[in-house]
Formats: C-alpha cells, sequence, structure tokens
C-alpha cells in the first residue's frame, strides 16, 4: 500500500467520522503517513457527512480525498453524489439496509452488507459504521487485531471504556459478514 | 489531534496561560481545548462579549507582559483589526490565529485564503505589519504557534497565524518535542510601579507629528531587520524547475500533489511554499526567477500572494493565477492541467 | 499649619482641561483614593479616548491607553494577568462608556470583573467640540443635535447606574457629582468605596459623576455647576444603585 484514500459518506449521526479516526489511528500505530479531514460545519447536525481519510507510505499532500480508492456508502444522496468518483479497480461498501439500489459501476469491487439491520439484531445499536469498518479491514486483508483493538482505545475516551467492546463486537460482526 | 487542538497545545507549551474569544466556525476548537485546560493549569479562559472585547483582553494582558493570544475566523479578524492596530502602535507582543474562511461579508465557513492582503499589510489602520505565519500541517500549526509566540515577543508585535478551516479542522500525528524559548523579560509592562520606578506608560497616542512621525521609522527599521532575518519559504524540486508554483497552506499541500504528477509526466515543476507572509521569502522568488520560466500562484483567494510574487520577481518572468474561491479547493488536476498549459506556452 | 498639597498619586505634568472643567476634581479624588489606600504601586490606570485620553500623562501609577470604549475589556485583561496583585481601574467618559463601550461596560458589570470604573458624565463630547452624546438630556443642544436632542429621531438618554442596577452581576453602582463642596465629599467617598471593594475583592465597582462642560455647554463655570443642578440632577438622580455588600440589591434608587 503506497498511499490509499479513503471517503466515508451519508447523514450526520451515523458515526461516519468516527470510522473515519479508527482507521486513520490504526494507520498512525503502523507508522504510516495519516490525515483525516471531516466536512464541517452546519451538515454535521444532521445533513450529508462525510470524511477523508489517506494512509500513506509517503507524507500526505492534500487532504481532500476526491477520488477514493475506498468509499463507504451509509445513505443513498452519498452514493449517487460519490459512485462516479471511485477510482477504477476501487472498492465501494454499501449499507444495505439503507440504500436499496445496486451500484450501477462494473469495474470497482462492490461489498453490500446490510449493517445498520445487524447492528439492531445483534444489539450493538448504532454501530453499524463499525461493523462496516470490520467488513472494510477484512476486504482489504488489513484487519490487524492488535491494531484495531489499540486504535479503538486511542477514540474511545475512559468514560465510554464500556463502549469498546461493543465496538470491537461490531468490527467482528463486519468481518464475518460473507455477502 | 486537529489543527487547531494542536494551536491550543502549542500556545499553553509556549508559556500562554490567558485566551480570550469568541464563537466563530471554524475555530471553535481552539476556545474548546482551553476552556477545558486553562482553569487546571491556573490559567484564564474567557469567552468575551465580541471580537473586539477579546483582542482588548489581550491587550490589557500583553500590556502586563504576559504572553496571551486570542483566534477568530476571517469575520471575527475584521472585528479585531482595530485592537491589532492598536497593539501594533504601542509595540505589544501577542499572538492571533485567523483560521479563514469565505468572505467578504459572512461568506461561508469553509476554507479560504482570502484574508491574505488583510493579514500581510497589517489589517486595521495605519503603517505596520504583523508577522504572518502559514501553517501546511497540523504539526506547522504547532511548531509556528510556539515560534510565533518567540518571535512576537522578540520583536514587540503581533504574529498572526493564517491558517484556513482545512488544516484546522484535519488530524495528523503531531510530535511537541519543542525547544521552546521562554518569554524575556519586559521592563516595560505595566505590573505596577512597586513605587521602585517611574510609571510605565502603554501608548498608541502622539499628538505630536514629528514624534509620531519618529516612532514610525524606528518601527520600520525594526521591520528591516525582521525582513531580512525570518523570511521563511520551503523548496521542493525547485532547483531544475522550468515551472513553480507558489502557494502556501491547504493551497501548497494541493499543489505538491501536482508537482508529482508533472514530474511523473516529464515535467520540470517545483514549489516553492512561503512559511512566513510577512516578510515575504521575497530572495527565494527573485533566485527562482533567475532560472525558472514560469511562476503559478496557487490560491483560495482571486489572486492576492500573486502581487508578492511578481514584486519579488520583479515581473522578470510570468507569473499567472490558479485559484478557487468561496470555500472551494482546487484540485491536485487543476494546479496539474495549469502547469501543463504553462508548459505548453513556454515563458520567459 | 495645613498645607494643601497635591496627591503622590498624581504627577506633575499640567492638566490640559478647559477652565471650570471638573475633571481636574475627579483626578484629585482618585488620586487621594489611591494615596490613602496605599496602592499606587499596584495600580494600574486604563485612560479612555476622549477628553481625558491624555489621564495616562497625569497619574503616576502604571498606565495603558485603551481604544475608544475598550476601557473595560483592557481592563479585564490586565486584572485577569495578575489578580492578587493588580488594582486596575478604568476612567471614561460618556462616549467612551455609555455609547461605543456599551457592551464592553455591560459584560465587565455581568461579569462582576474586580475592577473600579470610574465614569464621567457630562451630556456632551468634549475632546470633538461638543456633539451629541448617548447621555446628552432631552431638547440638549450640541454641535450634532442643534435644534435640541430630539427623542424622536435619536432617542433618549442612556442611564447607566439605572441599567447596571439590574443586574446580579455588579457589586456597586453609585451616581455622585462634584458640583459643590458637600458633593466633592460625597464623591470622594464613593471613589474610595470603589477601589477598596477591589482592595476586598467585592467586584464591578462604578461611580458615576455627573460633571460639567462649560466650554461645550457654553457657559461661565458657575452656571454650568448650577445646570448640573437645575438639569442634571433631575434627569439622573444622585444616590446608590447597588451596593451588594449593604443589601442594596438594585432595581431602584436608594438615596
Amino acid at each position: 500500500m503506497a498511499t490509499k484514500e479513503f471517503l466515508f459518506a451519508g447523514f450526520g449521526g451515523q458515526g461516519l467520522l468516527f470510522s473515519g479516526k479508527v482507521l486513520a489511528y490504526k494507520g498512525l500505530i503502523e507508522e504510516k503517513n495519516v490525515s483525516w479531514l471531516p466536512s464541517y460545519g452546519p451538515e454535521m447536525r444532521g445533513g450529508t457527512a462525510n470524511c477523508s481519510v489517506i494512509i500513506s507510505d509517503e507524507p500526505v499532500g492534500a487532504p481532500i480525498v476526491l477520488n477514493p480508492d475506498v468509499l463507504v456508502a451509509m445513505n443513498l444522496p452519498s452514493l449517487d453524489k460519490y459512485e462516479k468518483a471511485v477510482r477504477k479497480g476501487g472498492i465501494i461498501l454499501v449499507d444495505s439496509s439503507l440504500i436499496s439500489r445496486k451500484v450501477e459501476r462494473d469495474d470497482v469491487d462492490v461489498y453490500y452488507v446490510t449493517a445498520t439491520r445487524l447492528a439492531d439484531e445483534n444489539g450493538t445499536g448504532q454501530l453499524a459504521n463499525m461493523i462496516l469498518m470490520g467488513k472494510l479491514l477484512s476486504v482489504l486483508d488489513e484487519y490487524n487485531e492488535e491494531t484495531v483493538s489499540a486504535a479503538l482505545e486511542k477514540c474511545i475516551s475512559a468514560r465510554h471504556a464500556d463502549m469498546l467492546d461493543y465496538n470491537r463486537k461490531a468490527m467482528e460482526t463486519g468481518r464475518n459478514y460473507a455477502g | 489531534m486537529k489543527g487547531n487542538e494542536a494551536i491550543a497545545e502549542a500556545a499553553i507549551q509556549a508559556g500562554c496561560r490567558h485566551y480570550f474569544g469568541y464563537p466563530i466556525t471554524p475555530q471553535t476548537e481552539i476556545a474548546a481545548y482551553m476552556a477545558k485546560r486553562m482553569p487546571k493549569i491556573g490559567g484564564t479562559f474567557l469567552q468575551a462579549e465580541s471580537e473586539i472585547a477579546a483582542i482588548n483582553m489581550v491587550y490589557g494582558v500583553a500590556s502586563a507582559g504576559k504572553r496571551v493570544m486570542t483566534s477568530s475566523s476571517s469575520p471575527g479578524i475584521s472585528l479585531k483589526s482595530e485592537g491589532l492596530s492598536y497593539l501594533a502602535g504601542a509595540d505589544l507582543p501577542a499572538l492571533v490565529v485567523n483560521a479563514q474562511r469565505g468572505g467578504p461579508g459572512l461568506g461561508g465557513i469553509q476554507p479560504s485564503q482570502s484574508d491574505y492582503f488583510q493579514a500581510t499589510r497589517g489589517g486595521g489602520h495605519g503603517d505596520y505589519h504583523m508577522i504572518v505565519l502559514a501553517p501546511s500541517s497540523v504539526q506547522e500549526m504547532a511548531q509556528l504557534t510556539i515560534k510565533g509566540f518567540e518571535l512576537a515577543d522578540e520583536y514587540r508585535m503581533t504574529s498572526m497565524i493564517l491558517a484556513d478551516g482545512t488544516i484546522g479542522q484535519m488530524m495528523e500525528p503531531v510530535s511537541f518535542d519543542f525547544d521552546i524559548k521562554e518569554a524575556p523579560a519586559k521592563p516595560w509592562a505595566t505590573t505596577g510601579t512597586k513605587m521602585a520606578r517611574e510609571h510605565n506608560v502603554i501608548n498608541s497616542l502622539y499628538l505630536n507629528p514629528e514624534l509620531l512621525e519618529k516612532t514610525n521609522i524606528e518601527r520600520y527599521k525594526k521591520y528591516e531587520i525582521i525582513a531580512e532575518k525570518e523570511a521563511l519559504a520551503e523548496e521542493y524540486l525547485t532547483e531544475d524547475a522550468d515551472i513553480i508554483i507558489a502557494a502556501f497552506g491547504i493551497a501548497a499541500r494541493v499543489s505538491r500533489n501536482a508537482v508529482n504528477e508533472a514530474r511523473a509526466n516529464g515535467i520540470k515543476a517545483g514549489l516553492i511554499r512561503p512559511i512566513t507572509l510577512w516578510p515575504f521569502p521575497e530572495k527565494v522568488f527573485a533566485k527562482a526567477a533567475e532560472h525558472a520560466k514560469q511562476i503559478i500562484s496557487v490560491e483560495l483567494s482571486m489572486g492576492q500572494m500573486i502581487e508578492d510574487v511578481r514584486l519579488a520577481t520583479q515581473c522578470r518572468i510570468p507569473v499567472s493565477l490558479c485559484y478557487r474561491v468561496g470555500g472551494m479547493i482546487p484540485t491536485p488536476d487543476q494546479v496539474y492541467q495549469a502547469i501543463v498549459e504553462a508548459s505548453e506556452k513556454g515563458g520567459k | 499649619m495645613i498645607v494643601f498639597e497635591k496627591p503622590k498619586s498624581l504627577t506633575d505634568v499640567p492638566l490640559h482641561y478647559c477652565p471650570g472643567c471638573t475633571h481636574g476634581i475627579v483626578h484629585r479624588l482618585v488620586a487621594e483614593a489611591i494615596d490613602e489606600l496605599g496602592i499606587e504601586g499596584k495600580t494600574v490606570g486604563i485612560a479612555p479616548v476622549g477628553c481625558s485620553v491624555m489621564a495616562y500623562d497625569y497619574f503616576s501609577c502604571d498606565m495603558i491607553e485603551a481604544a475608544h470604549g475598550r476601557a473595560p475589556a483592557v481592563a479585564t485583561g490586565v486584572k485577569r494577568s495578575d489578580p492578587d496583585n493588580l488594582i486596575v481601574f478604568t476612567y471614561q467618559g460618556d462616549g467612551d462608556l455609555a455609547s461605543i463601550g456599551t457592551a464592553e461596560t455591560v459584560h465587565a458589570a455581568a461579569r462582576n470583573e474586580n475592577i473600579t470604573v470610574i465614569f464621567i458624565n457630562n451630556a456632551i463630547y468634549g475632546m470633538t467640540g461638543g456633539q451629541m452624546a448617548p447621555t446628552s438630556l432631552p431638547g440638549q443642544v450640541t454641535q450634532t443635535s442643534p435644534y435640541g436632542r430630539d427623542v424622536k429621531a435619536c432617542g433618549y438618554p442612556v442611564k447607566i447606574c439605572e441599567m447596571l442596577s439590574e443586574l446580579e452581576g455588579p457589586e456597586y453602582l453609585e451616581r455622585v457629582t462634584v458640583n459643590n463642596v458637600a458633593n466633592v465629599r460625597k464623591a470622594k467617598k464613593a471613589i474610595k468605596k470603589a477601589f477598596q471593594n477591589q482592595i476586598d475583592g467585592k467586584g464591578f465597582s462604578l461611580v458615576e459623576v455627573i460633571s460639567s462642560c462649560p466650554t461645550n455647554w457654553g457657559m461661565t463655570p458657575k452656571e454650568a455647576l448650577k445646570w448640573i443642578d437645575d438639569n442634571m440632577i433631575p434627569y439622573y438622580p444622585l444616590g446608590v444603585y447597588k451596593d451588594r455588600s449593604a443589601g442594596i440589591l438594585g432595581g431602584k434608587k436608594e438615596d
């Protein structure tokens, strides 16, 4: 992996900025160059939200991801908006419990995960984002339990330590999801 | 760590124990960080009633000789401009952060570099300058904050961190392993006479025009020394470059990608990234103009820094503009296309 | 033998104020209070923009010249820089405190900022040559209200003590004047108390001094002092508007 650019997109409140943060910290722990850039402003409150993450062996240049290698789409407007931007040969992860349509392109790898429904069923409430993250890392063959765990600890404050296990569990669910 | 938080933490490490601010997007993380930390380390965090009040509280602490800062974003900096002029007129050291957003007016909340003129020409009324530092990474947000305090104290003037929403919001690893110069003694400060000296007066009023002229000329002699000693730029692949990009902050990061792309396609491109916008790194540009064929100024403005690039190169080679404004950011591809175009045109 | 001496907290620089102006009296009262409390060495004064802009030359404690209206914000910064060791006062006129600096005044009071504010209300802009002030009386003729202040067009005067007394924040608000010996004595007492409150850590203390401006009012000094009695005081009643420690909690004037 020389440079990989990720775009997480969906509604505010789906935990996309958090997913991006976990991924960035994982990269940092693995001694890569990383950047994490959220969209900010009024759209934080309920509108669309996205965040750019770049993980690279080289120093990161522009931190804004326009043509992602990986798109994680958690609502239809995001898929509509970014599907075409994904690099040829890239990856699109779709939360198929929220997006009913299929990806139209045939030059990218697509994974459909019923993440939001799974999260509800497994009692991990709002952690659809982490289910997708688990799936993503497993697809990339980057699911390193040690660094994933360390990254989660970095991103979850001690006050919410009880959330650590839920997050781990959600990521495991995603990792083992066949689809 | 977020860029804005890096500024706040660096300020604390530099010994700043007084922060005054007023909420405005996109720099509120600085205030939030200070609100959390200052009470725990015996410092002052105060949310002022306005930007104007905040900068005048800064003026008060600076008068009393302590390291002090405020932060805001473009519309708020306009309000602070009165205070910036008074700080300059009274020769007070302070640090001001501008996380620029699109303008004019209320503009937008997305990143911009359109306060370049305001910052490098002083911003408020009267003949004066501020030291203007332009970070382009989270690490530099921290590093230049510390440098800003040090230079402010050394030269008794305001340092401004001219950042933008992107660098403020983005997270990157940052190391706080700094060798920090402590604030020097400030015998001029209004700390109470303790009946042991004549009274100190912090003032910018000179009703005698001869005295005001003399004071201004003295101040400009100081500016000359700063211009000579403190101008700073990073050069990337400029040595043999035909096309040179001039860009700072977020625009420089985008441009770096474009330069790499150009090199991969056999175009000799390079990048000069001014780190100090005032003083402007004129010599670096003058030297570049000796061998380069063209310069492209990449900005998040309608073309502001380009004037300094032209002055520094004395228009010896063509200087063109590549820009996005209103909160939009040029893409690496847009910059690359500009390089290709310039390279086809030749130059000189 | 009684020798009339200049307070130590005043410098030897001759005051520039017009003949009959009451600034001189108030400067003296402030300096006497500082002397008597023995705080000159730890006092920092903030001068405004207006007639008293050059107060920094007249007081021998450390002084700062602030931008127009911003003295309470500057004072906040200075006080917060060393709250245990510094005594900070502002000296402001009506344009400075009640017009361009209203926000700074109100919020320093609301924060109960532990500072002392001396507010000179002479119902006119003196330094710039006699324009209408926020405190100019209805019907008052000034350079910018040549037909008299028309309240329909430019509103009513701002009553600072009454207004601030509605706030929970401030410790002490009193309106005094200096148009006769008895009133000067009362003013002295109020000013000294406003400094003592700060020493005791009680918080925001403001003394409004109804003052005269014979030059811009177009009167002799004597007429001006009478004009205070006849016109200013009926509109701006003297008295304590708030004194938390004494149980006067504001909202209405108490004599």
